[in-house]
């Protein structure tokens, strides 16, 4: 019997959520540019075409009542914002901002790397593509807070806990999204307050939904614009302590607890960031294209923080928040054909615009999301059908630093497939030569196809003590998530499959979703799903399920991440 | 008609208490206490299609109008928030006062509270605002129906329901039982902008700073303090005896 | 230090609420305690309350004070409290008395402390916040001084005083104390009752193992005269349904007596039902995380223990 995710599809299909415009006319809602998610990209996109409709007041008027709307399915901008984050500022200027004048933890004063062994750290010179001189540490939850407030002066209307469900395409153009409903019981049923969603009509629609967007993926199979590379994920999952001194700069490590057999494919790595004198926050990113059915990348964050020179740095605090979110780390051979369809534009993360080796996104989403707002207000300037004339946008982002980044490290994901220490080696070369080193494409899998295998992993997470190490209900407890409990399942899986695909995805989640239900006696399971504690990370869709947007406003209410 | 909705903005979330404050941490992200919804619900209810004005009312700082912004897209035609430095911390009565002076100006038909607010539990403050604004109050209502001048609760207490009446105008408290709030639409919340809005400061209602804040307060928060652990807690493990064990112990602690 | 205590009653008993404030009062160490009675054919309640410590007892015994509406005890409470002077008033909570407490505050301009669950000798009230986590002590700046305590904050114990003066009081009452007016009333059966005013819950988790199980925490319910709570992870499951749910997405209760069966403990459960004054659990488990913060936790198998300790309850309630 298979034992790959990829042979068990769950049951979703692009199809189910596209369609033509069903309210009446005189009750959609009509905005002039549609922003789907409050996140860096689709803030820094409303931020510029305020800009650009102070200047040129005349086509603001043209946009109507409403000229920049941004649908969030988060309480509030942030609530769903998860990073580590130490972002490079040169965006944030470009948006016209002073990175000193925005709320954050300080530029990087210092830096270190180690590799861990199960007691030892072995400081490293740091790799090339990990020097962090000149830039800054954020709560990434905290700057689209900031960023919110700033694209609300600039014009912009956020319409929180409203979900982006379907997109509305008509004769081949996107013509907005039609919102989720609201009140509908676990069967499907609407309750006695249930509100339904609305069609959302826009001139253009931008897609800045984050990793795994649903609206994203989508739009790029029904546009047919999937690129040449699968897309493939890292899922990072991290933790905020208060604690009696911060750590001075900021650490990275590799190694323990991550294995380096090149068999398991455990890719990754963990990173410590000082918040300010009294916190800090400590995060574990492991590469989603592993093979061990019992790897679970929550609890190696717990196994971490026993580490001793770790559990020092924690000695004396408090856990107070908790947050998980996928990562794109398909780099540039995974990036669309197209960034655009007639009526739409996609930035972000959603597309997978990050820069895994020097672990940086946040910056290229920003960038995305200012070009964007430029293509897209070009278009409605010249009057013209913006169907045709947002091809500017793929233009602007290939002559970008977005693009000449994410193609100087376009194969350095790829190598550590083959284990880390020749993925080490490889990637230094790559990234010493600057990217000239080419050793012609490598073929990536896709996560879910990775054949599953066992080696007792689970024998070496820490027993959670409530105080160093915790258990998945009390993180998704620390994340926020207030999940209200009877609405439908958002969560598309197959739910009779091998007993090994089951508890790969059970030890998968960090929201621990997903238990084994009952044994068939021919080998499969069935799979019981807790949707109420899904914090939205989006590695089920990674690895053979589907995330769709749950009720708007469900989910974690992050603060800190 | 008028019917004014008395709402507050509490911590979300696992809130805190401030050590240095001795207060709730209120910088965290708030929301509309949930109780309130109960009771903007209840006042749209009451409204229906008709020209009845619902005006809420807050007391509370510059954040607090998100609150009120969601009473706004649940169908509310108007906000009032009361927010002056100098009333923050008001306690029970010189919170009363502060809102009593603000309902005065509205001279509504019906003034609305929800049963609790979260981040106090047990708050009671509508039976100190009615006797201010020298009305019947009824409180706990389970249902609530209103015609010509008049008004029919069904109350609930320990003991089943009371069905009490009252003239207008009149206070009520309407607990979470009597309806299921609204989801706002999404053009309720992109109509709730244009709403109107008015902040008002101490002056503008009437009040002396000395009335307000800590210095209007006659209670103080004096510490933070352990609560008496549950004491012996006892763990045991079933050697066929559990059951009589698990019965002297209810005994012992007079619960049977 | 002279303290009224306002004592409700019902039908033709004083609450018991109301009598273990009386007790704490007296204990306070003061001889000067009184006690107010308000009501239509209340007079021959005043001499239990002598029993219960009160030195004197205020009576309005009027069929206007029959309803159990709240305004015209104002009325009454501040006539006392201005013409007599007293400097603490203590109530225990109710329904009723929320909103006496409140307005008496108002009228008087009085500071009033309430959801407290202890007061010391120099007035320093003990209010739990944050479920139950931690206290906040609460003092008042001046006099006369409002404390609401929550119900059974105090137990009822006849100190054996005498019999009481009693003082009948007539009050003016105020316009707005005379509109409202009770029309009709339903009583209730207790089992009736609502989860979140339940005096016993027994709670089922999954190590009940199946959802005909339930009926071990229906029996054992009925025996105690609660009601029957679930985990999410049950509800989830579809064994018992969402209104029966207690945690952070469920209802969240304090009963006098948790029992908690096959339930682990998780925090999402245990934010629902950690403030219960007596928690009592039965798990397979015992590292189940309940076992932390119940007061009598039992490592035993629920199918073994639970109908023998609902047969012995029934046994005993006779």
């Amino acid at each position: 019997m298979s034992t790959r995710a990829s042979d068990y599809p769950p049951p979703f299909s692009a199809r189910e959520f596209v369609t033509e415009p069903t309210d009446p006319a005189d009750e959609r809602i009509e905005v002039g540019v549609l922003i789907v998610g409050a996140g860096p990209a689709g803030l820094a996109c409303a931020i510029r075409l305020g800009q650009l409709m102070e200047e040129h007041p005349e086509v603001a008027e043209r946009l109507g009542e409403v000229p920049v709307a941004i649908v969030e399915k988060g309480k509030q901008p942030g609530s769903h914002l998860l990073s580590g984050a130490v972002v490079n500022p040169r965006a944030l200027r470009r948006l016209g901002f002073r990175v000193e004048d925005i709320p954050s933890y300080g530029p990087v004063h210092d830096e270190s790397v180690y590799v861990l062994t199960r007691r030892n750290a072995v400081r490293i010179p740091p790799p090339p593509t990990m020097r962090n001189h000149g830039n800054w540490i954020f709560s990434l939850s905290q700057l689209g807070r900031w960023l919110g407030e700033r694209a609300e002066e600039g014009g912009a209307m956020i319409l929180p806990e409203t979900s982006a469900q379907k997109l509305l395409v008509s004769h081949g153009r996107v013509l907005g999204v039609r919102t989720g409903d609201k009140g509908m019981n676990r069967e499907g049923e609407p309750m006695g307050n249930a509100e339904p969603g609305s069609d959302l009509v826009a001139k253009v629609t931008v897609l800045a939904e984050g990793t795994q967007g649903h609206l994203t993926g989508v739009a790029l199979d029904t546009f047919g614009l999937r690129g040449e590379e699968p897309q493939v994920w890292e899922l990072g999952v991290k933790e905020i302590w208060k604690v009696p001194k911060a750590p001075r700069g900021v650490i990275h490590t590799m190694g323990w607890p991550l294995r380096t057999r090149a068999r398991y494919r455990e890719f990754g790595g963990s990173f410590i960031y000082p918040m300010g004198d009294d916190m800090l926050t400590i995060g574990m990113v492991v590469g989603l294209d592993y093979r061990d059915a019992e790897l679970s990348v929550h609890d190696v964050l717990q196994e971490l923080k026993t580490h001793p020179k770790i559990a020092k740095l924690l000695r004396g605090g408090e856990r107070i928040g908790w947050g998980a979110k996928t990562i794109p780390s398909g780099g540039f051979y995974a990036l669309p054909k197209r960034l655009h369809a007639p009526g739409l534009l996609f930035a972000g993360d959603g597309v997978g615009m990050v820069n895994i080796p020097r672990l940086k996104g946040v910056h290229y989403a920003i960038e995305s999301g200012r070009l964007a707002a430029e293509s897209a207000f070009a278009a409605l300037q010249r009057g013209a059908t913006p169907a045709a004339s947002l091809d500017t946008y793929d233009k602007a982002v290939r002559e970008s630093f977005i693009h000449d980044d994410l193609y100087e490290v376009r194969d350095m994901r790829q190598v550590f497939g083959r284990g880390f220490f020749v993925g080490g080696a490889l990637a230094s070369a790559m990234t010493i030569s600057k990217g000239r080193l080419d050793l012609g494409k490598m073929r990536a899998e896709p996560d879910a196809e990775q054949p599953l295998l066992r080696s007792d992993r689970a024998a070496s997470y820490p027993t959670p003590d409530g105080k160093l190490t915790f258990d998945k209900l009390s993180s998704v407890f620390a994340s926020g998530n207030k999940t209200r409990d009877d609405q439908p399942n958002h969560i598309r899986i197959e739910r009779r499959v091998p007993k090994d695909v089951a508890e790969m995805w059970v030890n998968l989640c960090p929201a621990q979703v997903y238990e084994i239900g009952v044994e068939g006696g021919d080998g499969t399971v069935t799979v019981n799903v807790a949707p109420s504690n899904c914090v939205q990370c989006g590695a089920i869709t990674a690895k053979g399920g589907r995330l769709t947007p749950p009720e708007g406003g469900s989910g974690p209410e992050y603060t800190l991440t | 008609m008028k019917i004014a909705v008395c709402v507050k903005h509490v911590p979300e979330g696992n809130a805190k208490i401030d050590p240095s404050t001795k207060r709730l941490d209120r910088a965290g992200e708030g929301a509309l206490n949930h109780f309130d919804a109960n009771a903007v619900e209840e006042a749209l209810r009451v409204k229906g299609d008709s020209d009845t004005e619902v005006v809420v009312v807050s007391l509370g700082p510059a954040r607090a109008a998100d609150s009120l912004r969601k009473a706004l897209a649940m169908g509310a035609d108007r906000a009032v928030l009361i927010s002056d430095e100098a009333a923050a911390g008001s306690d029970l009565v010189a919170t009363s006062k502060l809102l009593a002076a603000a309902l005065e100006k509205e001279s509504a038909d019906l003034v609305l509270f929800g049963q609790q607010a979260s981040d106090s539990d047990g708050a009671v403050l509508w039976a100190a605002v009615a006797e201010r604004l020298r009305r019947p109050v009824v409180s706990q209502a389970a249902e609530l129906s209103v015609a010509e001048g008049s008004l029919k609760v069904k109350r609930q207490t320990e003991f089943g329901y009371d069905v009490i009446e009252s003239p207008l105008p009149a206070v009520v408290a309407v607990s979470d039982a009597i309806n299921e709030p609204r989801y706002p639409s999404l053009k309720g919340i992109m109509g709730a902008k244009k709403k109107p809005f008015d902040t008002l400061s101490l002056a503008d209602i009437g009040v002396d700073a000395g009335d307000a804040g800590e210095p209007g307060s006659k209670t103080e928060v004096l510490g933070l303090s352990d609560p008496p652990s549950r004491g012996d807690a006892r763990k045991i493990e079933d050697d066929g005896n559990a059951a009589q064990a698990i019965l002297d112990f209810l005994a012992e602690k007079r619960l049977v | 230090m002279s303290i009224l205590v306002f004592l409700e009653h019902h039908g033709n008993e004083l609450q018991k609420g109301a009598l273990g404030v009386l007790t704490k009062a007296a204990s306070l160490g003061d001889s000067d305690v009184a006690a107010v009675l308000v009501g239509g054919g209340v007079k021959a309640l005043a001499s239990e309350a002598g029993t219960f410590g009160a030195g004197k007892v205020f009576v309005a015994d009027d069929d206007a004070f029959e309803p159990p509406l709240p305004q015209a005890r104002v009325d009454v409470l501040a006539k006392i409290v201005q013409e007599h002077g007293y400097e603490t008033v203590l109530i225990a909570n109710s329904v009723l008395a929320a909103d006496i407490a409140a307005g008496l505050a108002a009228r008087l301009d009085a500071g009033l402390n309430w959801d407290l669950v202890d007061i010391t000798g120099d007035w320093v009230g003990k209010r739990p916040a944050l479920q139950d986590s931690v206290y906040v002590d609460v003092g008042w700046k001046s006099t006369p001084r409002i404390a609401l305590f929550r119900a059974g904050s105090f137990d009822a114990s006849a100190t054996g005083g005498g019999e009481p003066e009693i003082v009948d009081v007539s009050a003016e009452l105020s316009d707005h104390s005379q509109q409202a007016r009770v029309t009709g009333q339903e009583l209730e059966e207790a089992s009736g009752k609502s989860i979140e005013d339940a005096d016993v819950i027994v709670a089922g988790g999954r190590g009940l193992g199946a959802p005909e199980n339930f009926s071990l925490a229906e029996e054992l319910a009925r025996a105690l005269g609660g009601a029957v709570g679930a985990t999410r992870a049950v509800v989830d499951a579809g064994w018992y349904p969402y209104a029966a749910q207690i945690g952070q997405t469920g209802k969240v209760v304090s009963p006098k007596l948790y029992v908690a069966l096959g339930i682990s403990g998780a925090i999402q459960h245990k934010v629902g039902m950690q403030s219960s004054n007596v928690i009592v659990s039965i798990n397979k488990d015992a590292n189940a995380p309940i076992f932390e913060f119940s007061d009598l936790g039992v490592v035993g198998d629920v199918h073994e223990i639970v109908p023998k300790l609902t047969e012995l309850i029934k046994q005993r309630k006779g």
